[in-house]
């Protein structure tokens, strides 16, 4: 057993990793800040378009999000495939967005009202009708500034 | 009475958890910053019957998208990618306001630049119920990149910087923000959707 033998005193002493810890838990902390859990879980498909012109959208708390796309494949049998709107959890239609709007509005700041966007995360392969319905409700609710949600890309093919 | 040290708690597994922490927040964390175009709805009608206001044919640019994706635009069909040249060339017109294809001129009064003509450009566009939302946005896209790209010349010319730029400078500065109000003066973004129609149904 003679290969396995000690080292000799006079090594290179083990470098210490007493700091490993604190080095990940820095890590840890810049990603446990850093994270938005999503908030709904998505019933429809939705694969954005990309654009050119494209803006950031700020103030992530003033913005509220409505789907619109086919269900996803689990549900699909239930529902269907045709492009369905999706608000907060659950299935809607174009009639409940006057409701969601004034609910958006009443969990924000009365002073803030007037900021909201309203995010369209809308699947590419949707048609415009739908997406004219929910638009001419938001119009009905007074809920003017809205975001068509996109990719950015370099260029736009025909 | 000498008190025994309490033995030291062996923190060699410490890296252990905090690694299986840091590892389940990195596969839970979405990058994701959201973009996209930002529009403004026009205001519900007050009066559903109401016609609306006339506009001279020379003044709007119109562009009208099919349920099979087709641009018709102006009368003549045309591609997305040729949609951006052809609505630059319509709003920036013609300097003179002499040609009767071409937008008319209105005095309006400018900031920095004083009174001025401007154009009295109008982008009307109109979509089918059934155009797919990706050629909706393309359009958008397009026309909203016409704009922006007008409005960086003319900030080049007269202002010697970018739009980009100059909207950087807006935030500090008082100067560079009513030159930012003057490009947007001189050439607003005007892009009227028309209710979609339901054909090729």
């Amino acid at each position: 057993m003679s290969k396995f033998k000690k080292k000799k005193d006079g090594g290179q002493p083990a470098i210490s990793t007493a700091s490993l810890p604190d080095i990940v838990f820095m890590l840890l902390f810049f990603f446990m800040v850093t994270t938005v859990m999503r908030e709904v879980t998505l019933k429809v498909k939705v694969v954005t378009p990309k654009a050119t012109e494209v803006n950031k959208l700020e103030r992530k708390s003033l913005v509220s999000y409505i789907y619109i796309g086919e269900p996803v494949d689990r549900l699909q049998g239930q529902f269907g495939t045709a492009p369905r709107i999706q608000l907060n959890d659950a299935f809607a239609t174009k009639n409940d967005i006057f409701q969601f709007v004034e609910a958006e509005r009443e969990e924000t700041n009365p002073a803030e009202v007037p900021l909201m966007t309203f995010s369209l995360k809308v699947d590419k392969d949707a048609e415009m009708g739908i997406v004219t319905d929910v638009k001419q409700e938001l119009r009905k609710a007074n809920a003017l500034k809205i975001n068509y949600s996109t990719g950015k890309t370099d260029k736009i093919v025909d | 009475m000498a008190r025994r040290n309490a033995p030291e708690i062996n923190a060699g597994s410490m890296a252990d958890i905090a690694f299986l922490l840091l590892i389940f927040f990195l596969v839970t964390t979405t990058m994701d910053v959201d973009t996209g175009l930002t529009r403004k709805l026009p205001p519900p009608l007050e009066d559903p019957t109401m016609d609306p206001p006339e506009v001279k044919q020379r003044n709007v640019f119109q562009v009208l998208v099919n349920a099979n994706d087709e641009l018709l635009v102006e009368g003549e069909p045309m591609l997305v990618s040729n949609l951006r040249e052809e609505a630059k060339k319509f709003i920036i017109g013609d300097p003179t306001f002499s040609d009767p294809e071409m937008p008319e001129g209105k005095m309006t009064e400018v900031p920095v630049l004083g009174n001025r003509m401007v154009s009295k450009q109008i982008i009307s566009l109109q979509n089918d119920r059934g155009t797919s939302y990706e050629m909706y946005i393309k359009v958008q896209n397009e026309l909203a990149g016409a704009y922006s790209e007008v409005r960086d010349e003319f900030a080049q010319k007269e202002f010697g910087k970018p739009m980009i730029r100059l909207e950087k400078e807006a935030e500090s500065s008082k100067k560079a923000e009513m030159q930012v109000d003057a490009v947007k003066a001189v050439y607003p973004q005007r892009i009227s959707e028309a209710e979609p129609k339901n054909v090729g149904e």
